[in-house]
């Protein structure tokens, strides 16, 4: 498994290929449309974000040390943000998650294109990864 | 002659840049842009003549309170309201409905019923529920008909002896429907009932006599009429606001204060204590001043020139559909693309420099009554033009593209 920071550069390299703000959205837009098919019985409220102005929901599990994350949107471009997110987080330790560093969303221009509205509710996504990944931790 | 070429010089942010590419201003019903001749008068305030109003003997002071009392003459004119003492300056809105939700806590028992309607902004939902909370009225609502107007038969329906207020607004901030209000008040009254009308939208659309509408209560805020953010005011018929309370005690409220009595000011200081938010009001006074210079005969007829031509080029979109279709209806336009959430629409607009809104407005009622999560709303001004609509059909006719 690659560590965190290295997805996150493999990410930056990604968005470095693409000329404008459109091309960047398009590739959200198709992550989001790839993203994998959420479990409807975790598409709950408690399992919704608060602070995002489209539905988020996101779920997580924990087997042998490592965090599982699965998440969905009602909107596209959210989901496409959570597939990257996934893809950071997903399938690491706890302590790993605790320490990680998240640089990339400023790093692909992504914070400059989100409104404070989404911006705020990407934060709150992160931030309810990183309570996931503390709960597991204290329980190992 | 209306130029709105001219117009638009007036409005220093109307030439800035976004993303590279120009502004297209369509968020009016949220707020509006303010022209050079408002935001001159709040510079010159503070330059010139920045002091405590209503106390001073000094020259600055008389300046000032000079300035603000001149505002309220120019909104109780404006406003065909009766006495200048009508006129209570409030925050905004929000502010004005909440002064008279706490002034009526005393009045109100649990035999009561307040109604509001199906499409009103949550602050005009929220703080009589928090009235219903603490006197046990019951609140009822007018349910909407599928075009987005009031359905008034239920609404005369739900009159009986014990409804005691009314609040409804005289434009809905979100599908843009101008409510029957004459006829609205008429039948509260007829029922022995009280009526305020919440003019947060209606206002910057379309001149309004208080008088002559017997309305009892009336809000606006200064911000959607060209004017700046933190002001309002609050009209009630004087023999009304006289029996209510005030709503927070202070300085220039009162007219003695010992610690074993304290006397009440008049109207409308009763209502108005502390220190206001003087250069706000004076520049309410100056965009009442800016827009009556403009118009309001030609902002009629230019907003429902957009409003037409934007209906009908947005049928060119495929899958558009739009929320609000009263033939009665300011320049707001609430809609959704397809399946596409309106948060989806309304990013990829805003990398075209095209503000609109997204969300549910504030108005979950509405969103849940036609079973969306939301909608985008464009809202137009007297100051936006055909080309710029043009500008949005491109950008949403791409958004489509782009999430197909």
């Amino acid at each position: 498994m690659q560590k965190i920071q290295e997805i996150q550069e493999e990410i930056i390299d990604e968005f470095n290929f693409f000329d404008d703000w459109t091309e960047k959205y398009q590739y959200l837009i198709d992550l989001g449309k790839n993203l994998p098919k959420f479990d409807l019985k975790n598409k709950i409220d408690s399992n919704l974000i608060k602070g995002c102005q489209s539905k988020v929901w996101l779920s997580s599990s924990f087997k042998d040390n490592i965090v599982i994350f699965e998440a969905d949107s009602d909107a596209i471009i959210s989901k496409g943000i959570i597939s990257l997110l996934i893809r950071v987080f997903s399938g690491h330790t706890p302590e790993e998650i605790l320490n990680s560093k998240i640089d990339f969303i400023e790093k692909i221009g992504l914070n400059t294109h989100l409104s404070q509205t989404r911006a705020n509710g990407l934060l709150s996504m992160i931030k309810q990864i990183k309570i996931y990944a503390l709960a597991y931790q204290s329980k190992t | 002659m209306f130029d709105v070429y001219k117009i638009r010089e007036d409005f220093p942010i109307l030439s800035r840049k976004i993303n590279n590419t120009d502004l297209v201003y369509f968020d009016n019903a949220a707020t509006s842009q303010t022209p050079n001749q408002v935001i001159d008068v709040i510079s010159d305030y503070y330059k010139t003549y920045n002091s405590n109003i209503h106390r001073g003997l000094h020259s600055l002071s008389i300046d000032a309170t000079d300035q603000y009392e001149k505002s309220r003459i120019k909104i109780k004119d404006h406003f065909g309201i009766a006495k200048s003492h009508e006129v209570i300056f409030t925050s905004g809105t929000t502010h004005g409905i909440n002064i008279l939700a706490s002034g009526l806590e005393k009045s109100l028992s649990s035999n009561d019923e307040l109604i509001v309607s199906g499409m009103e902004h949550h602050s005009n939902i929220v703080p009589w529920q928090m009235l219903c909370e603490k006197t046990g009225s019951k609140l009822k609502v007018i349910p909407l008909n599928e075009d987005g107007t009031l359905n008034i038969n239920e609404y005369e329906s739900l009159l009986n002896p014990n409804v005691k207020f009314v609040f409804v607004n005289h434009v809905s901030n979100t599908l843009g429907t101008i409510n029957p209000i004459e006829k609205i008040i008429e039948l509260a009254h007829n029922n022995n009932s009280q009526v305020l009308i919440d003019g947060a939208q209606g206002a910057a659309h379309m001149r309004i006599n208080l008088v002559e509408l017997d309305v009892d209560y009336y809000v606006a805020s200064a911000h959607k009429l060209c004017g700046p953010t933190g002001v309002g005011f609050l009209y009630g018929k004087s023999e009304l606001l006289d029996k209510l309370p005030p709503y927070q005690g202070g300085g220039e409220m009162i007219s003695s204060v010992t610690f074993e009595k304290t006397e009440y000011a008049e109207l409308p200081h009763k209502f108005e204590a502390g220190t206001p938010n003087i250069a706000g009001v004076i520049a309410f006074g100056a965009a009442i001043d800016y827009m009556n210079s403009i118009g309001f005969e030609n902002i009629e007829s230019h907003e429902k020139e957009l409003l037409d031509y934007a209906t009908e080029k947005l049928k060119e979109i495929e899958g558009i559909k739009i929320y609000g279709n009263s033939n009665k209806k300011i320049s707001v336009i609430s809609f959704n693309v397809g399946d596409h959430h309106p948060s989806d629409i309304g990013s990829i607009l805003d990398q075209y420099g095209i503000a609109v809104r997204t969300g549910q407005h504030c108005t979950q009622p509405i969103m849940d009554h036609f079973q969306i999560p939301g909608t985008v709303r464009a809202s137009f001004s007297f100051y936006n033009t055909k080309s710029e609509i043009d500008l949005l059909i491109e950008a949403l006719k791409k958004a489509s593209k782009m999430l197909a």
